[in-house]
């Protein structure tokens, strides 16, 4: 197995080289300086920009100099619109981000399967309609309405309520404390930040897990009604296994293999954040920082953040294929 | 292989003393589907004696494994009716009306099933040892040592090579044949009264085929299991079975001993089935193989009166106008469905399954 996963490595050497080519290829298209100096600069100060942006040096130094950046994990240069490195940009970002995505993404794949497993087990029967209608209701329903829905009833009203009854108010409609961005805060004050959380956490975490638990049921359960199907099962029940072993003992192990394919293509998301959510909520997590550096063309802040999630993108594929190896004995590493 | 007896030494028939293990009455299953109600298997009654086979064939679509599932209540409920006047009566109980709880006890250990495909049956991401001890696990109350040797003597008793090894594989490991005798031990690891066997044969090569039947014709004289085999193979039939029913759209047309199903059938069905086995050096070269004109009717839309009578190469009036009974017409003999059965006796010779 570990041969197999140094050999996806190796293989995805050059694949990876070519995501960073093409990225910093792309970028340089249009010349950055223009837009950080405006109109009618001197050929001074544009000479002047180049250097200290460091575009004035051939590309391919560039590109070795990120290459290095990416190798060391020391991203040192400086992002040009926010003036500080940055390494120090992503400790600040990734944390909110995780904070949002990771609880949503394992709370919609848990509730998905949950829900799946029953709607599968009355496949056919009001449960399982009711189910799948609320389901597609679920999915039908844009993000921004959820979000707007949700700072209403959820925050406002919730708040002006509490509040008529003198207590604090329990999601703030917007906002974020800059604690919860610092792991140190998290080891010396876990009570506190855990609150903090609730406050401006919670709410944004329940809206995405709205928007793809709809998704989620409907394709766990479309592979769990797939299995049932299988002879396998017949089997299992002649044997005289009762319908619960036969779902959760013969079936789920069969479809494991869907499941883990989607929970893992979703995880490259997991760093990239909810850029949406991460707007409307004033959550200062990774997707919002890029697009405003896209906004801004920070080139330093898109390059590594790019290449960052191309990178989760590829380790993450080797991840699902070992897997694959662990949960089906059919699948041969090799 | 000339017209020799299909059965070396044909079974007498039951002894009236003897108890049937198995009685199925008026067995009725209805499906539901987009176009209504449809009538799978209709009004099938017949017993089943322990220690011998029984083979049920017909074409595909004829309810023979509708029948057999029904027994097993395997059936999908959501979309399957068995007629609340339907009786499968076995150790004193009805299983057409049983808890499924109490069911659970008789299936895998009273009641034993393999299927067609040996590839598709078992799961395929558990060990075929872990698949044969869940048997066990559910039905009986061996430890786990118990259980294991259990489970090494079953695969040594289908005739497993190395089954201490064998029994960590995962099925798809193991070759076709290897599987259905995995599925063979599964399905009497808990020493089951009654064997129900669908088609085992069909997706299996020839000489696997004939090693499989061999494999279930000994284990049948060791334990006198009842077996059940459902098959379409009626040179299967001859070599292996005691009794045969023959069925045709949901229906029972004939049944009766090998002896009287091959040599003196007596429902032109039957005779049509039968005169479409190649025969050795019974064909020219380049000649057509005989074979059944027209197609099974369609359930929704089956013929008013007899429902062979669209394909009934004898076919008169009365056929059209009035189903007949399942009953002794004519000479009496053994019971078929038919207003004119056929009492000459059948001229041809059955080649024993390869």
């Amino acid at each position: 197995m570990w041969s197999f996963i140094l050999r996806r490595l190796l293989y995805n050497i050059p694949v990876y080289l070519g995501i960073v080519l093409v990225v910093m290829l792309i970028l340089r298209v249009n010349d950055p300086v223009y837009a950080a100096l405006g109109k009618n600069p001197s050929v001074e100060e544009i000479q002047a920009k180049r250097e200290s942006m460091g575009i004035d040096r051939p590309f391919v130094e560039q590109y070795g100099r990120f290459l290095k950046e990416l190798v060391t994990l020391d991203f040192k240069r400086e992002s040009w619109d926010l003036k500080i490195p940055v390494k120090q940009l992503l400790d600040r970002t990734i944390l909110p981000s995780l904070l949002i995505t990771v609880p949503t993404l394992v709370t919609s794949t848990i509730l998905g399967i949950g829900i799946a497993l029953v709607a599968a087990y009355f496949r056919g029967r009001a449960v399982d309609k009711t189910l799948m209608i609320l389901a597609v209701l679920g999915m039908s329903v844009s993000y921004l309405v959820y979000v707007i829905v949700g700072q209403y009833f959820g925050a406002h009203l919730l708040n002006q309520s509490l509040a008529a009854r003198d207590l604090d108010p329990l999601f703030a409609t917007s906002g974020f404390d800059p604690a919860l961005s610092d792991l140190g805060t998290w080891a010396r004050q876990p009570a506190r930040n855990a609150g903090m959380w609730i406050t401006y956490c919670c709410l944004p975490v329940l809206i995405g897990v709205f928007v793809s638990v709809g998704y989620d049921t409907r394709f766990y359960r479309a592979v769990m009604v797939e299995e049932t199907g299988r002879d396998y099962i017949v089997t299992a029940r002649a044997k005289g296994a009762g319908n619960r072993r036969v779902m959760f003992i013969h079936m789920l192990k069969n479809a494991m293999i869907p499941v883990i394919t989607r929970v893992m293509i979703s995880l490259p998301f997991l760093l990239e954040g909810a850029i949406v959510v991460e707007v409307y909520f004033g959550i200062p997590g990774m997707g919002r920082t890029l697009i405003g550096a896209i906004e801004a063309k920070d080139f330093p802040v898109i390059e590594t953040f790019t290449a960052l999630l191309a990178g989760i993108f590829i380790l993450s594929n080797i991840l699902t294929d070992v897997l694959y190896a662990l949960v089906d004995p059919r699948v041969r590493l090799s | 292989m000339t017209s020799a007896p299909p059965h070396p030494a044909p079974a007498p028939p039951p002894a009236p003393a003897r108890e049937p293990v198995l009685r199925v009455r008026n067995l009725t299953t209805r499906f539901r589907t987009e176009r209504g109600m449809v009538t799978a298997v209709d009004d099938v009654s017949f017993d089943l004696y322990p220690g011998e086979t029984l083979g049920i064939v017909g074409e595909s679509g004829c309810g023979k494994t509708v029948t057999s599932k029904s027994i097993m209540r395997l059936l999908p409920e959501n979309v399957t009716r068995i007629d609340p006047a339907s009786r499968i009566e076995f150790a004193g109980r009805n299983l057409a009306s049983l808890p499924e709880h109490e069911l659970r006890r008789v299936r895998g250990e009273k009641i034993a099933m393999i299927f067609q495909e040996p590839m598709t049956s078992l799961n395929p991401v558990f060990r075929v040892g872990w698949q044969l001890d869940e048997a066990l696990r559910l039905h009986t109350r061996l430890n786990r040592a118990e259980r294991r040797a259990k489970v090494i003597e079953m695969l040594r008793i289908v005739e497993i090579p190395s089954p201490e090894n064998r029994m960590d594989d995962y099925p798809h490991q193991l070759s076709g044949g290897m599987r259905q005798r995995v599925m063979i031990a599964m399905a009497l690891c808990c020493e089951p009264d009654i064997l129900i066997a669908d088609e085992p044969t069909t997706a299996l090569d020839v000489t696997i085929q004939a090693q499989i039947l061999d494999l279930m014709e000994s284990l049948k004289r060791k334990t006198r299991t009842a077996i059940m085999l459902i098959t379409h193979n009626l040179g299967v039939v001859a070599q292996v079975c005691d009794r045969v029913m023959v069925m045709y759209a949901g229906r029972v047309i004939e049944s009766g001993s090998v002896r009287d199903i091959f040599h003196r059938a007596r429902h032109p069905y039957t005779r049509a089935l039968l005169e479409s086995i190649p025969k050795k050096g019974g064909r020219v070269k380049g000649a057509r193989l005989p074979a059944i004109g027209g197609m099974v009717p369609s359930l929704f839309n089956l013929p008013k009166g007899c429902r062979f009578s669209d394909r009934c190469g004898f076919v008169q009036d009365r056929c059209r106008a009035e189903e007949p009974t399942f009953g002794e017409h004519g000479a009496a003999a053994h019971p078929v469905r038919c207003h004119f059965p056929i009492e000459t006796p059948v001229k041809i010779s059955v080649r024993a399954a390869p």
